[in-house]
């Protein structure tokens, strides 16, 4: 089973999520931080690395004596990335979206690809997690390509779970596409609220079925239980606002090794999540 | 000489547009016949990104020997290079003000950006 743990906003506890369920799951995890602009999963992890790999892409580079300054690839170029100038063309790599058009256009095949590296993934065991970090370089903005690097060491069999970048751009789609089911979650605040739909939105679009996790549960108001209520959209947990939490998490602390009492919560969200991801038609069947 | 000149409109007595990637509008002056033409910036402004590299594309299609503006980052300043255009920062006041400064020898001549580049 694949679970994207993803929000719309920032900073609602995605990790946190992320982190009790690989840790109170109990068998071989696979956890995958695809927040490679920020990944920080192994801070609360005390494990080893054991493998480290660069992440290249296609960029273009011209050989200028062939380059007849046709203008061609500049036309084709969606991003501005390559411009033709009377000298020839000149390429901008970090504006460059590795689409490969205008290497494979190019009539005086002037252009070919080079790899340019944007990040780099690690592997770190610790204990029955195996956690797979995507980290995006400085300067590079191009995130989709590294998380789907990342989201790449989730095929086959057994539990995955995705820290999902925050927000519902390009980089969330490429984390979230293809899970068995998503996790949004939120805290019970208007900002909150306003940040869960746009996220609903975008996993009905991508069409995983989803739940929703209420962190800091008490620090608001009703607005977003009465939103899934009124949307049919089940509360899968709700994790209280509780300074000791808090602290924890500042110390690097996931929430079930703070707060031991929450674990049993969060075996049963990994169990609401298989039911979820299962219609109840298919589960009959199953059973029969 | 040809020179572009970043503008808020087309017009001697229009501001010029500190912004280069994303000005409002290019002005094409002939500084010998004082010739103006409007070279509409609207692809540039348009786009999601790499507005400074399709103006600074533009601009080199010009013919332009010079352009005159408020700022230039990285990226755009590579482009024009790359086109031998020369880049005159610090440009204040009318585009008619700018002509005269550049004429008189006041404009600064850049040789590297004199701003940061955008992340996108």
């Amino acid at each position: 089973m694949i679970v994207a743990i993803a929000s719309g906003k920032g900073g609602t506890g995605k990790t946190t999520v992320a982190l009790s369920l690989a840790l109170a799951a109990g068998r071989p995890v696979r956890l995958l931080d695809c927040d490679v602009e920020e990944p920080n999963c192994h801070l609360f992890l005390d494990g080893e690395v054991v493998a480290r790999e660069e992440v290249f892409l296609p960029t273009p580079a011209v050989d200028t004596g062939a380059c007849t300054a046709c203008g061609l690839c500049g036309e084709i170029c969606e991003f501005g990335g390559i411009i033709v100038l009377p000298t020839g063309a000149h390429v901008f790599p970090t504006l460059c979206h590795a689409c490969g058009a205008c290497v494979h256009l190019c009539p005086a095949g002037a252009l070919r690809e080079v790899p340019r590296r944007i990040g780099e993934l690690t592997e770190m065991r610790a204990g029955s997690i195996t956690l797979f970090t995507g980290r995006l370089d400085v300067g590079q903005t191009l995130a989709p390509p590294l998380v789907r690097a990342v989201r790449a060491r989730g095929e086959g069999n057994g539990l995955v779970i995705i820290d999902a970048p925050p927000g519902t751009s390009c980089p969330v789609v490429a984390a979230v596409h293809g899970a068995d089911v998503a996790v949004l979650v939120t805290e019970p605040t208007p900002f909150g609220l306003h940040d869960l739909e746009l996220a609903v939105e975008a996993v009905r679009r991508l069409q995983v079925p989803f739940g929703v996790v209420i962190n800091r549960a008490g620090a608001g108001d009703a607005r977003v239980a009465d939103f899934c209520a009124r949307e049919g959209i089940s509360v899968l947990l709700e994790i209280p606002q509780e300074r000791r939490i808090a602290e924890a998490y500042a110390r690097g602390l996931p929430v079930v090794t703070a707060a031991p009492e929450l674990r049993p919560a969060f075996c049963s969200l990994l169990d609401g999540l298989d039911r979820l991801r299962t219609p109840a038609v298919a589960r009959a069947h199953m059973g029969s | 000489m040809k020179v572009v000149i970043t503008a808020q409109r087309a017009a001697w007595d229009a501001p010029v547009d500190a912004r280069f990637g994303r000005a409002r509008t290019f002005v094409l002056i002939d500084t010998e016949s004082r010739e103006l033409q409007e070279i509409p910036n609207s692809q540039a402004l348009d786009a999601t990104q790499g507005a400074g590299v399709q103006a600074a594309a533009l601009v080199c299609r010009t013919g332009a020997e010079a352009l005159v503006t408020g700022h230039c980052g990285p990226k755009a300043f590579a482009a024009l290079a790359a086109g031998g255009v020369k880049v005159f920062t610090g440009a204040e006041g009318t585009v008619a003000d700018a002509v005269t400064s550049l004429v008189a020898g006041q404009l600064h001549q850049a040789d590297a950006a004199d701003v940061a580049g955008h992340w996108v």
